[in-house]
């Protein structure tokens, strides 16, 4: 008989806790090498939104290309967060459909990007063409592999790493660096159109000599294939901030607002630091990235604002049709 | 055509002819509301997009030479594509047709497969293959020939879509060939060849036409599948359609319908003018 009384207040207690419990969604769309990383920072923070408010929540992940995803939100992907490759395409979808204010970047800490990574090369075993820093990629013979600027995010960081070596080495400046980055990209045989796709022509067609790759998917291709590769951290790079931002339209209609701000938020919680450092994320808390200190070397790096004057003005310089990056392709020069 | 000779023999202009099947008006009715929701209205859209750009601003768009160099390697590559899909599905449906062996079926099956493929996979499967490193690739890099990543990836992954499109259209025209008119000219003292120029290949030049327009067509605008073979090099191995994916992604929405007008205007007179040799052909039987 007792038996059967806890019995049927466990039921009950089922039963009432299934009808106040709601089953809520969240859509993160994300830029190409993120994969990994959401899966782990979600899987956590699923957990902690049970325990704290008894809700079963189910994050949908998108990734792709940072301009394509950027683009897919615009046109209509109900994302209710963006986290991107960088902010010039937030940006874009603020002007472009006014789907969050245009201060986005101020509502978090930091530049709204919880944790920063940067550019590095991936050579292969025993490092053949002995490529120490950016000036190794010109040698005669290298072949670089790197995505189309205009496509990729990752792309676009490469390329200002480069250029940022060349304007501020010892004699440098701007019309060197335009001249050093054209070099560079007569040595790339291949530009797909994202990073992951970069990273597959290198290490499973086996094409170029050096791979231009952001930091978590260098340490993530060398995990993937032990002993094929290895990571050269040139003297230079540039600090890439990938950010984060609620997309106040999509939540609104969603009425996701509480819960899609709780999971941005939770990117800067230590344990959620904690994840972004072990998929080889650059943390932005201090003592999370001392614990990992020999995952990530320091180098100078090198910040868009800069050097560049913010992404608005890097974008129309560099990138746009008819700027420095379409330049190079121009037949005859 | 008794009917339609009738009509054009009549004095009085009609706008249709009279048909023992009721529901003409219904039927008409319907198709024209559906080819407008699913062709006509798209197209409208892809016609009127560009002139936001003005026509200087078109002009200029569709005539930067990296531009011209995409379209001239998408035409180009669509082009040899077709041509040799032509050459080799003919002897394709014909082996299909004319000669029993075993494993027909499964031969005959396998014909249908670039149909049925996700482009990307197709791309994927041909960049591994074709690749340094590939299967296929690492052999012929010996000899000093690159495909993969090379303006050649390209033709090599248009060739693969385009296939099923000559076979499918020339087998049920060689099925239903009777074999009397090749006997008869046999008997007629014709030989081997003669009765494959004159008897066999007029009979199948009609539909070997649309085939190789239907292969080239799908080639034209492909993008999934050789996007991962091509390289993608501006000025070297860079097709019109990423050209346009590329403008997309700058939020260049009417540059990119610029281009995509211009690869509609000269796909249509590419294809009109093999619809009107393909018409030409069957006259004159």
């Amino acid at each position: 008989m007792k038996k059967l009384h806890a019995l049927v207040a466990a039921a009950a207690l089922l039963v009432s806790g299934a009808a106040q419990a709601a089953n809520v969604t969240l859509l993160n769309v994300s830029y190409d090498p993120t994969r990994e990383l959401y899966k782990n920072v979600n899987a956590a923070f699923v957990a902690e939104w049970k325990a704290k408010t008894g809700d079963s929540l189910t994050i949908n992940q998108s990734h792709g290309g940072s301009g394509s995803q950027a683009r897919a939100v615009i046109d209509g992907l109900d994302a209710d967060v963006v986290t991107l490759a960088l902010a010039y395409d937030i940006d874009a979808i603020a002007q472009k459909a006014q789907l969050l204010p245009a201060n986005w970047q101020k509502r978090l800490p930091d530049n709204s990007t919880p944790y920063t990574s940067t550019i590095v090369f991936l050579v292969r075993k025993g490092n053949p063409w002995k490529i120490k820093d950016w000036g190794d990629l010109v040698k005669p013979g290298v072949h670089v592999i790197t995505p189309n600027p205009k496509t990729s995010g990752g792309a676009r960081w490469a390329y200002l790493a480069a250029w940022a070596y060349a304007e501020k080495k010892p004699g440098g400046n701007a019309a060197a660096a335009k001249a050093f980055v054209r070099e560079v990209y007569k040595h790339v045989p291949v530009l797909d159109s994202g990073a992951r796709g970069s990273t597959i022509t290198f290490t499973k067609r086996g094409i170029g000599d050096v791979l231009l790759s952001w930091e978590n998917e260098a340490h993530l291709a060398l995990q993937e294939n032990p002993g094929q590769f290895e990571i050269v951290y040139p003297s230079s790079s540039i600090l890439a901030e990938p950010p984060v931002a609620l997309v106040d339209k999509n939540v609104d209609r969603h009425g996701t607002r509480k819960v899609a701000e709780a999971y941005l938020q939770f990117l800067y919680t230590r344990k959620a630091q904690e994840i972004e450092a072990q998929n080889f994320y650059r943390p932005r808390d201090k003592a999370v990235l001392a614990a990992h200190a020999k995952d990530f070397p320091e180098i100078k790096l090198y910040t868009i604002d800069d050097l560049f004057g913010g992404w608005t003005k890097a974008q129309a310089t560099h990138f746009a049709d008819g700027g420095v990056f379409d330049q190079i392709y121009k037949p005859g020069k | 055509m008794n009917m339609s000779s009738a009509v054009a023999s009549s004095p009085r202009l009609r706008w249709r002819n009279p048909s023992v099947l009721p529901g003409f008006g219904l039927t008409l009715g319907f198709t024209l509301f559906y080819l407008s929701v699913v062709v006509l209205v798209p197209l409208t859209a892809l016609l009127l997009k560009p002139w936001t750009l003005g026509w200087d601003g078109v002009v200029s768009v569709v005539t930067e030479p990296r531009v011209l160099h995409a379209l001239k390697l998408s035409f180009g590559g669509a082009a040899i594509a077709a041509i040799v899909n032509a050459v080799f599905g003919l002897l394709l449906a014909w082996t299909l047709v004319r000669y029993e062996f075993p494993l027909k079926r499964f031969v005959d099956a396998l014909i249908d497969l670039p149909f049925a493929l996700p482009t990307a996979v197709a791309g994927i499967a041909l960049s591994a293959l074709y690749a340094e490193n590939g299967w296929v690739g690492g052999p012929l890099s010996g000899l000093g020939l690159k495909i993969a990543y090379t303006p050649l990836g390209v033709i090599v992954a248009l060739i693969f879509i385009g296939l099923p499109f000559v076979v499918r259209t020339l087998e049920p025209v060689l099925a239903d060939m009777s074999l009397d008119a090749e006997e008869a000219a046999s008997t007629l003292g014709a030989t081997r060849f003669q009765i494959l120029r004159r008897v066999v290949l007029p009979a199948l030049v009609p539909a070997l036409i649309t085939g190789t327009t239907l292969a080239f067509a799908r080639a034209v605008g492909e993008y999934g599948s050789v996007i991962f073979i091509a390289g993608n090099l501006p000025m070297k191995s860079e097709i019109a359609p990423l050209l346009i994916i590329i403008k997309l992604q700058q939020f260049d929405y009417a540059g990119a319908a610029a281009i995509g007008l211009v690869m509609l205007l000269a796909s249509f007179l590419i294809i009109l003018a093999l619809n009107l040799l393909q018409s030409a052909f069957a006259a004159r039987r």
